[in-house]
C-alpha cells in the first residue's frame, strides 16, 4: 500500500544526514518525487518505519549505496521518443558534421541506452570515427553497464521498433550479438564511448561539447538546481551547440532561456545562440 | 461557510481520475464549469502513448477555460485545467507548481491516478475534491481513500452509469466515498460543491 510514511521534517532530516555522513547533497532534488521514492524504498526493503530506514542508512554504508542507486536510477530505453532521434538524425547531425572533431555529453545517462543509440546514429552518418561520446551518471552501477554494453534481450523488440521509427535504415541486429538473454553491443561502438561518474549537483564542466543530452533528469531537480545544471550545460556548450532535454522538460522559465533558441517547438532540442 | 482566499495555496483543488470509458464523463464535467472558475483542476487519464495533441484539443473544445498539458515545474494556477502528460507521473511540488516523475508504473499505469491523488492530498489536504470515474483498473481507489483521510471531499461515478464499473466500485468498497453520482450529473454536482465553498476569485 502506498501512503505517506515520511513527512517534510523527516525528509529534511534524511537529506541532512546523507550530506553530512556521505557527502551526497540531494537537497536540490524535487521534494515530491524524492518523498515518493523514499516511501517506495521503505516498502520494498520492508522497513517498519522511517526511523528504521534512517538508522540503517547511518550505520550501513553498503545499504547507503543501494539507497543511492534506488533513489536515482531511472527508466530509459533506446531511441526513447523516436521523433526526437529522427530530428537529431536529420537536422542536428548534418549541422555538426563539418566539425573536425565531435564531442557529445550524455549527462545523467542512466544505464546508457541513449548513449548506444547515439553511437549507432553517428556510425550510420559516417561520423563515429571522429566523435567522442562522454557518458556520465551519478550511479557507478549504471556506468559499469555502459562500459559493458550489455542490455536485456527482452528490451530489443521495443528498441528495434524505436530505431526504425527514428529513421534507422539498417538491420538493427547488426549492432549486437545475442548471448543467452542479453544483447551485447559491438566493440566498435564502445571504443568511442568514455564513461565516468559525475554528480550534476556538485561537479563542474570538464570539456566543451557540440551536443549535450540530458533527458528526464531535470524533472527530478527543483528549480534552483535546474538553473545550476542548465548554467553548467551552457558553459559546456560551444556557440551553436545543441541541448536535448526530455519531452516534458522546458527551459522557458529558467535562467538560460534567453541564450537558446528552439528550432522546432514540437521537439525539446535547443540551440545555443549567445 | 465563507472562506477567504489569502494566497495561491488556499484555492480548492479538484482532481479527476479516469480510465476506460471516462472520456465522455470528463468532457461533460469540463463543459459544466463556469468562468471564471475559483478552483484549480487536475485531470489524470490513463491513455495510450498515442497523440496527446488530439486529447488536448478535444478537452479544450469543451470549455473556455485554459486547458494545459503539464510540463515539468509548470505553474499551478486557479481557473486552469491541467492534463497529465502521457508516460509520466504527475506530482505536486509546491502549492503552485507541478513536478513530473518517470519512475516505475503503478497499477501498470504511468500516469497513475493513485500517485497524483496522494500527492495532491498531501499538499492540499481538506481543500481537495477527488473524483474517480469509469475504468477497469484498480488504480485510484487507494488515492481517493487517502484524499478522504486527509480531510478532502470524495466523489465517484455511479458504477451503474459507468461503462467500466470496476474502478469506482473499488473506491466504494474501501468505504471512502462521500458521494456516488451518475456520470452525466457530476459536472453540475461539482459546480454546486464549489459554490457552497463560497469562494470568489480575488480581484
Amino acid at each position: 500500500m502506498e501512503s505517506n510514511y515520511i513527512n517534510d521534517d523527516q525528509l529534511d532530516l534524511l537529506l541532512n544526514e546523507l550530506a553530512s555522513l556521505y557527502g551526497y547533497d540531494f537537497t536540490g532534488y524535487a521534494r515530491s518525487s524524492m518523498k515518493r521514492r523514499v516511501n517506495r524504498l521503505i516498502i520494498v526493503d520492508k522497513f517498519t518505519n522511517f526511523e528504521a530506514l534512517l538508522e540503517t542508512i547511518k550505520n550501513d554504508s553498503t545499504y547507503f549505496r543501494r539507497f543511492v542507486e534506488e533513489i536515482t536510477v531511472n527508466v530509459t530505453e533506446m531511441y526513447r521518443d523516436p521523433s526526437t532521434f529522427k530530428m537529431i538524425r536529420e537536422k542536428v547531425l548534418p549541422a555538426i558534421a563539418t566539425q573536425p572533431f565531435i564531442r557529445i555529453w550524455h549527462a545523467g545517462c542512466s544505464t546508457g541506452e541513449e548513449v548506444y543509440s547515439m553511437a549507432i546514429m553517428l556510425h550510420e552518418a559516417n561520423l563515429l570515427h571522429k566523435s567522442l561520446i562522454y557518458a556520465t551518471d551519478l550511479s557507478s552501477l549504471a556506468i559499469e553497464n555502459i562500459k559493458q554494453g550489455i542490455f536485456p534481450l527482452s528490451q530489443i523488440a521495443k528498441d528495434t521498433e524505436n530505431y526504425l521509427a527514428s529513421g534507422g535504415k539498417n538491420n538493427f541486429s547488426e549492432y549486437y550479438t545475442v548471448k543467452k538473454d542479453t544483447a551485447i553491443f559491438n566493440q566498435n561502438l564502445k571504443t568511442k564511448i568514455i564513461t565516468a561518474t559525475h554528480n550534476l549537483v556538485s561537479d563542474s564542466s570538464f570539456n566543451e561539447f557540440q551536443l549535450i543530452f540530458c533527458r528526464n533528469v531535470l524533472i527530478y531537480f527543483n528549480k534552483s538546481l535546474q538553473d545550476r545544471v542548465l548554467t553548467l550545460f551552457d558553459e559546456s556548450l560551444e556557440t551553436l551547440g545543441f541541448l536535448i532535454l526530455g519531452t516534458k522538460e522546458n527551459i522557458r522559465f529558467t535562467k538560460v532561456a534567453a541564450k537558446f533558441s528552439q528550432p522546432d517547438n514540437t521537439q525539446k532540442i535547443w540551440r545555443k545562440i549567445l | 461557510m465563507a472562506q477567504n482566499i489569502v494566497g495561491d495555496c488556499d484555492w480548492p483543488v479538484v482532481v479527476i481520475g479516469g480510465s476506460a470509458g471516462s472520456l465522455s464523463v470528463v468532457t461533460g464535467i469540463l463543459s459544466a464549469l463556469p468562468m471564471p472558475l475559483a478552483a484549480k483542476i487536475i485531470v489524470v487519464l490513463h491513455r495510450k502513448n498515442t497523440s496527446d495533441i488530439i486529447l488536448l484539443a478535444l478537452l479544450s473544445k469543451k470549455t473556455a477555460l485554459p486547458v494545459i498539458e503539464v510540463e515539468d515545474k509548470e505553474e499551478l494556477q486557479p481557473g486552469h485545467i491541467y492534463l497529465t502528460p502521457p508516460d509520466y507521473h504527475l506530482l505536486i511540488e509546491t502549492c503552485n507548481s507541478f513536478s513530473l516523475d518517470s519512475s516505475d508504473r503503478v497499477h501498470y499505469s504511468r500516469p497513475s491516478i493513485d500517485v497524483t491523488f496522494i500527492s495532491v492530498a498531501e499538499m492540499f489536504r481538506n481543500k481537495v475534491i477527488g473524483i474517480l470515474l469509469s475504468g477497469s483498473n484498480g488504480d485510484g481507489a487507494k488515492g481517493l481513500a487517502y484524499i478522504k483521510r486527509n480531510g478532502g471531499t470524495t466523489l465517484v461515478q455511479n458504477p451503474e452509469t459507468a461503462e467500466f464499473p470496476f474502478m469506482p466500485q473499488q473506491a466504494i468498497n474501501l468505504n471512502c466515498v462521500d458521494m456516488i453520482i451518475n456520470g452525466n450529473e457530476i459536472g453540475n454536482k461539482l459546480v454546486e460543491i464549489l459554490g457552497k465553498l463560497s469562494i470568489s476569485p480575488e480581484s
